[in-house]
């Protein structure tokens, strides 16, 4: 019994050794988290960046841009991520959780947009909607039709019902989970802004904000709305199949299966990259990344990792993150923003 | 005498019905091998149909002139030229010739987008590491744009969307008759880690950070189980406590995944801080999980030795120690080892706890200790089928089939231990 105890004691040991034998390494890798809507974008700028530098190529990990916010306004060291994505700016709460952590030093970067398209195959009736008809098509309760100002559930079937002009077809629209960032950009841009063109929701808002947000941004549950997960390209496979349906998806899936698939024309908009660019199209944002100075010198290779970024190369209109669908930023704004990136500008959080 | 011959009447006249009956159990029976045995079938046709063209690359065979002159490189040794050179003029130029009707900036754009962004630091490369190459010509092999590779293979399917433009398609096709454009043996898949180009994607990095990871795993789960379920099973006595553990080894077995995820999270990550996405977290994690099955197993192998064995060595005055180090462990060890690897091979396919201790995510270099980034095959596949490039349908696909074969291999070796140790009592 002597022996097996000792024998015991050892695994427990060797197990605690292996647990606690491990302190905050030094990394000479940049650790990135954030948005999945930005992870196509940055991982091929830090591809290039891994062949065309010595330094090694940067981990990625695609967290959403509030799950990586919270990971990296955790702290400094380099147990945290020196750079995270986002698919909409900082909010001014995530700011402050970074400075109580000791995160004072952020360096701001605005990268371009992203739009958020209606898209299906090319054989369908191609859509020209409005904001309010989307909302109209998709929300959970709407006004009803015959004027009063009340709710009912949605009584629309068909494109049709809601105004002559539209396809005559039922309203199967397939998009991502309430998980998805994607998600939350078409439920704040395309229901949001059709559900405050009725003036009496939008009176509402001054009054109860939660009950406002109940009605503009519940999606309907009877079908027509179809949860397809938060893989795009299950989304692409089912319109190919299905020609009566329709799709929301980032712009970049768009521009890679431009053969098959065509977008709908929103509030009078296609979505091009010049309509984007412009801010013409209404279901578009803006994409970012956050840099936390106290790590440049510490990690090597951010500073090189940020002038990549902010090179024409990568995000000009001829640079690579174009073709695989980014949309730049103007360029007046572009070089603006290239020259704060490259002086490390930190924010004040008035900005926010 | 009548009531005798009755019932044999009874029995005779049931007869066919309970011969009906049995028929329609087996025919239940053969359904249900039948509908498993079709969507077994179904599965691994659409996933080899799916996948066997990600085993082929399409490349681009180059006569490259070097040519100072266009690369604004007089001196291959100066680290300012090599800066500013252009790596991409020789490419262009090489295709130039095979086409010398295409001129004008549109066109030339056009030409370019047959060749794979990454061929000129291709060509950086080259030159760096060997400056003599300047001024020669060289005969060289590139990887194919994306838009070429899925216009080259899936050309006749119509679930594809070509981006070539129809310019780029009549260039593409008259590359390939004259042998310029071609597909062979897709080795940079088994020798590159992750890329966001199609091309120059490979599963090396997420087997290696399989391997690194299940390597952790067995070391420590395999003693632990193995040691644990000799003490429950041969020195532990029969009260509560044992039953309670017992209770909750099985319960353990049982847990979904991603909770060992979350402890792991909580534990290994921010308790003891150790770094994200690297194999010996995910190794522990999934010993966590592998442990309940390896204990379970070995306890069963324990089991299954006969009182007869043990009842011998204590006869000849062995002591309870040797008993179980000499005889029991020996004949129970085939067992313990099936379980192990089914385990593993369960560990193996894991992705979910995986997920929260940030082993997905964009890793590029092939990981080369326990400490350095990795993912591993499932989540490699995961990330691959979520991204936007056509390229990556066959190459999940593709990766899929490397999983399979490995998770075959490891249960064909569990089966073949069985056989090849297994003793009959």
């Amino acid at each position: 019994m002597i022996k097996l105890k000792t024998a015991f004691a050892s695994l427990a040991v060797a197990g605690t050794l292996a647990a606690v034998s491990t302190p905050t390494l030094a990394r000479d890798t940049i650790n990135i988290v954030g948005s999945s809507t930005v992870y196509p974008f940055a991982t091929v700028v830090a591809e290039h960046f891994g062949r065309d530098t010595d330094f090694p190529t940067p981990k990625l990990e695609s967290t959403g841009s509030g799950g990586g916010l919270k990971l990296f306004c955790a702290g400094i060291g380099t147990q945290h991520p020196d750079i995270t994505n986002a698919s909409r700016r900082m909010k001014a709460s995530e700011f402050e959780l970074c400075q109580t952590n000791g995160v004072e030093e952020i360096v701001e970067v605005q990268i371009g947009s992203d739009g958020i398209v209606l898209a299906s195959s090319q054989e369908a009736e191609n859509l020209n909607v409005s904001l309010q008809q989307l909302f109209l098509a998709l929300a959970k309760e709407v006004p009803n039709p015959n004027g009063s100002e009340e709710l009912v559930a949605n009584p629309y079937n068909n494109w049709s019902d809601i105004d002559a002009s539209l396809p005559n077809t039922a309203i199967r629209v397939m998009g991502p989970p309430p998980t998805s960032g994607t998600r939350d950009a078409f439920n704040e841009l395309a229901l949001e802004g059709g559900c405050k063109t009725f003036s009496w929701i939008k009176a509402i808002k001054d009054e109860d904000k939660n009950a406002y947000k109940a009605i503009c941004h519940s999606v309907r549950e009877d079908g027509a709305f179809v949860e397809a997960g938060e893989n795009d390209n299950l989304i692409v496979q089912k319109l190919t199949a299905d020609h009566s349906a329709y799709g929301i998806f980032g712009y970049s899936f768009l521009e890679e299966n431009s053969g098959t698939l065509q977008a709908a024309t929103v509030a009078g908009f296609e979505p091009t990259m010049d309509n984007i660019s412009a801010g013409d199209y209404p279901l578009a944002r803006s994409l970012w990344f956050y840099v936390k100075k106290a790590h440049v010198g510490v990690v090597p290779g951010i500073a090189e990792y940020v002038a990549e970024f902010a090179s024409e190369g990568a995000w000009g209109d001829n640079g690579y993150l174009a073709d695989v669908g980014l949309i730049p930023l103007d360029r007046a704004d572009r070089m603006a923003a290239a020259e704060r990136a490259a002086a490390l500008e930190t924010m004040t959080g008035d900005e926010l | 005498m009548t009531n005798s011959t009755s019932q044999a009447e009874i029995v005779r006249q049931s007869l066919k019905r309970r011969y009906r009956k049995e028929r329609r159990f087996r025919a239940y029976g053969i359904t249900a091998i039948a509908l498993a045995i079709t969507a077994l079938v179904v599965l691994f046709s659409d996933i080899i149909s799916k996948g066997h063209t990600g085993f082929l690359k399409t490349t681009v065979t180059l006569e490259v002139t070097f040519d100072p002159e266009i690369m604004y490189l007089e001196d291959a040794t100066d680290p300012a030229q090599i800066r500013n050179a252009d790596y991409l003029a020789p490419l262009m130029a090489a295709l130039k010739r095979e086409f010398p009707e295409v001129s004008g900036r549109s066109g030339e754009r056009a030409l370019k987008g047959l060749l794979n962004s990454y061929s000129s630091s291709e060509v950086k490369d080259l030159v760096v590491a060997n400056p003599a190459v300047m001024g020669t010509t060289q005969t060289l092999t590139f990887v194919a744009s994306d838009d070429v590779d899925v216009f080259v293979k899936h050309r006749d399917d119509s679930s594809y969307s070509l981006k070539l433009t129809e310019e780029q398609q009549a260039w593409t096709l008259a590359l390939m008759e004259r042998g310029v454009i071609d597909t062979s043996f897709n080795d940079v898949f088994f020798t590159h880690g992750d890329s966001r180009d199609p091309g120059h994607a490979g599963v090396l990095g997420a087997i290696v950070g399989s391997l690194l990871t299940m390597a952790v795993t067995l070391l420590l789960s395999f003693p632990i189980g193995v040691a644990a379920a000799i003490y429950l099973e041969e020195f532990a006595p029969q009260n509560r406590l044992t039953d309670f553990i017992e209770v909750n080894i099985n319960n353990l077995a049982a847990v979904p995944s991603i909770i060992f995820g979350l402890l792991g999270l909580a534990i290994f990550i921010n308790l003891f801080g150790m770094p994200r996405s690297v194999p010996v977290v995910g190794g522990l994690v999934l010993m966590l999980m592998t442990l309940p099955t390896i204990i379970i197993s070995s306890r069963a192998a324990i089991k299954s030795v006969p009182p007869s064995i043990r009842e011998a060595a204590e006869g000849i005055g062995a002591s309870k120690m040797q008993v179980v180090l000499h005889h029991v462990l020996p004949l129970a060890m085939p067992g313990m080892l099936t379980g192990s690897i089914i385990g593993m091979a369960q560990a193996l396919g894991e992705t979910a706890p995986l997920l929260l201790i940030g082993m997905v995510a964009f890793i590029v270099d092939v990981p080369d200790g326990f400490f350095s980034s990795a993912t591993v095959l499932p989540v490699q596949i995961f990330l691959w089928a979520g991204s936007p490039e056509l390229g990556f349908i066959e190459r999940a696909s593709a990766a899929i089939m490397v999983l399979l074969t490995f998770l075959i291999s490891m249960n064909a070796l569990a089966i073949w231990l069985r056989k090849r140790l297994e003793r009959r009592w």
